[in-house]
């Protein structure tokens, strides 16, 4: 067991992986050869105290899983999880329970993971009733009370007794966070927490998000699959292909000066506000869509959307993270001649 | 260039147990021949109303309550019901519907969904039917054995494919797209953005491009009409929104400064405070006050018109009331 003697680092991940393995009969009923799927094959990163760290990539690349293996709502196929100095790979019950009022989630559709029944308040005593906290109801009330004034939903005692339709998507995401913290976490685990959330208020939530962030001083891991957001948010990036992370470092350096050829085809098809491209064929340097995690190309799993792919990328073992310095690593045989 | 479609003062309300919903309310625009354009702003503030309202086909409780929708010159709101199902909806105005992708009927085969679609709509003999399928398919870049695969055999990409062929199969004169990337990934959405275009310009297609994403509509809009609480606040060339001077309206203005741009660093985002208005009792005067970083006393009490301020841009604010 290696443990962590880095106090900087709040969360330390180490060659994890989580493979489905799907049940004989549905696979035998869609008459199909039972295929493990490698939905995170093998990822390691920190994150460290007080930090915004974004996991990165297209649909399928595994970050919901890993996400799911962190909040430790499934079990890893293999590798460790140290939280906080401590093996959290695989704990006992009791020690769970502990361990998910540290680390909380908030998820993408905030409206799915509430009781459309619960008043804000009951939507907001939910937690403290689950993990049996202590306190009778006015103590209770103090506690949803500070959580919204947390969140900026003010005043807090006018929208303790409205239903959850009839907030709007902004002040429902502040409500689904403010839920997160009245358990006092470390660490919150935030799911495409913007992604339905209209492009112009987004940023809005965001700077909440952030502002609570540095109130308290908690650590985000931070999924999406927009760059955008992330470039803003996040202190660092790691970009995600296939179940594994294929670039990792400051957000701005990802951003500015990618080394991964994956990284720079996500970054070169964003489209920008900006006259005069009507007429042109944007030039994709990649083609194609992601492969299925159970049928993961030998070698560089990118190889089979690589425009600089050789001989070697296809048959030699797949490159591991390589730091390049400041933090910045990428896992490209040829990343110095692209 | 020839005008295929105009829209003239057109009303659309929904007639709701809670009041009229005034989801479009005096909205004019024109489309021409070989032209995208977009219909872009926040959600609710009526895009979608103005595709179905096109299409002859407004969701219930929706009703015309005043205006014209000419195709080629010819009121189609007054038509029997009968007359639009045979000569108008899918022929001439056809709209790939938000999420479409995800509807199509997943124990078909694609090809079995195509040739219905095609077979209600021609007399064609199957292997007619089938080799023009196949040509379609070929158009918007799949292989004709897509033909029976089904649905969930397709990634994202190929499904939003396989409607687009679907709705330009009867040879509509203009298409409405519905937000036909926003559940995709940026690359596989930067690859539909390049097959519109190249399906544009070979074909002199029209589109109207609806998204909430501004980014997007300066890749593909030749034209920008921009909808704030159903109504149209600013309309211009993709030059004019875009390019150095940069828009006039202030809900423009925000709505441009809110969309993240990835390569040009910022100290920080920015967002529009607040949402957009309940349709039922939008506020009195422009309906963007409440908002506005610009109000002035007369936006409280007047409504703006939509006014050209320079040729081919039009605004609804006072501010550019000289
Ligand atoms: N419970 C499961 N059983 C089998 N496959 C799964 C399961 N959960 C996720 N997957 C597969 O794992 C891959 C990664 O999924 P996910 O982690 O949701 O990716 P992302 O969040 O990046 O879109 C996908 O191909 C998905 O279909
Ligand atoms: N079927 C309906 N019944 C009642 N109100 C509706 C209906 N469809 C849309 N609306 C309302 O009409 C307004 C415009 O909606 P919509 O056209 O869907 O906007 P957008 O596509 O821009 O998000 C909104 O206020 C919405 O709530
Ligand atoms: S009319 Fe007034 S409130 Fe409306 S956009 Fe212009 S300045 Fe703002
Ligand atoms: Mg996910
Ligand atoms: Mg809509």
């Amino acid at each position: 067991m290696s443990e962590n003697k880095n106090p900087e680092v709040l969360l330390k991940v180490e060659n994890l992986k989580k493979h489905f393995t799907p049940h004989m009969g549905l696979a035998a009923s869609l008459g199909k050869a039972r295929k493990v799927v490698k939905a995170v094959d093998g990822i390691s990163f920190d994150i460290k105290k007080g930090e915004i760290f974004a996991l990165i990539g297209e649909s399928g690349s595994g970050k919901t899983t890993t996400g799911k293996l962190v909040m430790k709502l499934i079990e890893p196929t293999s590798g460790t999880m140290i939280f906080d100095g401590e093996d959290v790979t695989s704990i006992a019950k009791k020690q769970l329970e502990a361990y998910r009022r540290k680390v909380q989630m908030i998820f993408q559709d905030p409206y799915a993971s509430m009781n459309p029944r619960f008043k804000i308040r009951d939507v907001l005593e939910e937690p403290l009733s689950i993990h049996r906290i202590e306190g009778d109801r006015a103590r209770h009330d103090e506690m949803i009370v500070k959580a919204l004034e947390e969140v900026k939903i003010t005043p807090p005692e006018e929208f303790m007794t409205r239903f959850p339709h009839m907030l709007s998507g902004g002040q429902r995401q502040r409500v689904a966070t403010a839920r997160t913290l009245i358990l006092n976490p470390k660490m919150l685990v935030a799911d495409e927490p913007v992604s339905m959330i209209d492009l112009s208020t987004r940023a809005e939530i965001l700077h909440m998000m952030k502002d609570v962030q540095r109130d308290l001083g908690l650590t985000y891991l931070y999924i999406t699959h927009d760059l955008s957001t992330a470039r803003y948010f996040a202190d660092r990036i790691a970009v995600m292909y296939l179940g594994r992370i294929v670039e990792m470092g400051p957000a701005d350096m990802i951003i500015d000066k990618p080394l991964h050829p994956y990284t720079k085809a996500l970054i070169d098809a964003v489209p920008e506000p900006e006259s005069g491209k009507v007429d042109v064929i944007k030039e994709l340097p990649i083609s194609g869509e992601i492969p299925s995690p159970a049928n993961i190309p030998a070698g560089c799993r990118f190889h089979t959307r690589c425009p600089y792919a050789t001989d070697e990328c296809k048959t030699l073992p797949e490159p591991e993270l390589e730091d390049i310095g400041g933090g910045h690593m990428h896992a490209c045989r040829r990343w110095k001649e692209i | 260039m020839d005008k295929i479609l105009e829209v003239k003062n057109l009303k659309l309300y929904y007639h709701t147990s809670k009041g009229v919903v005034k989801a479009l309310d005096d909205v004019s625009f024109d489309l021409y021949k070989g032209e995208t354009l977009g219909l872009v702003g926040e959600s609710g503030c009526g895009k979608t109303t103005t595709g179905t309202a096109l299409l002859r086909m407004p969701t219930a409780p929706g009703r015309y309550d005043g205006g014209q929708i000419l195709i080629d010159g010819r009121d189609i709101i007054p038509l029997p019901e009968k007359d639009v199902r045979k000569n108008v909806r899918w022929e001439e105005v056809a709209m790939v519907f938000q999420g479409a992708m995800n509807c199509l009927t997943p124990v078909y085969t694609i090809g079995k969904q195509m040739l219905e679609t095609l077979q209600e709509h021609r007399d064609m003999e199957k292997e007619q039917a089938e080799e023009l399928i196949r040509e379609y398919l070929g158009l918007v870049g799949l292989p004709g054995e897509v033909m029976k695969r089904y649905p969930h055999e397709l990634s994202g990409g190929m499904k939003q494919r396989v409607v687009i062929a679907t709705a330009l199969f009867l040879k509509p004169k203009f298409v409405i797209l519905d937000e036909p990337t926003t559940a995709l990934d940026v690359i596989v959405q930067a690859q539909i953005i390049n097959l519109l275009k190249k399906l544009k310009k070979t074909f002199d297609l029209s589109f109207i491009f609806i998204t909430h994403d501004l980014a997007l509509e300066a890749e593909v809009a030749d034209r920008i009409c921009v909808m704030y609480a159903g109504k149209i606040a600013e309309l211009g060339t993709n030059a004019q929104i875009f390019g150095k001077q940069g828009p006039m309206h202030p809900y423009t203005e925000k709505l441009l400064a809110a969309t993240p741009r990835l390569h040009r660093k910022v100290e920080s985002l920015s967002f529009i405070p607040g949402t957009p208005p309940d349709l039922i009792d939008p506020p009195k005067g422009c309906r963007f006050n409440p908002r506005c970083h610009k109000v002035m006393d007369k936006c409280y009490v007047e409504e703006p018109p939509l006014k050209e301020v320079e040729p081919g841009h039009m605004v609804a604010c006072w501010r550019l009331e000289k």
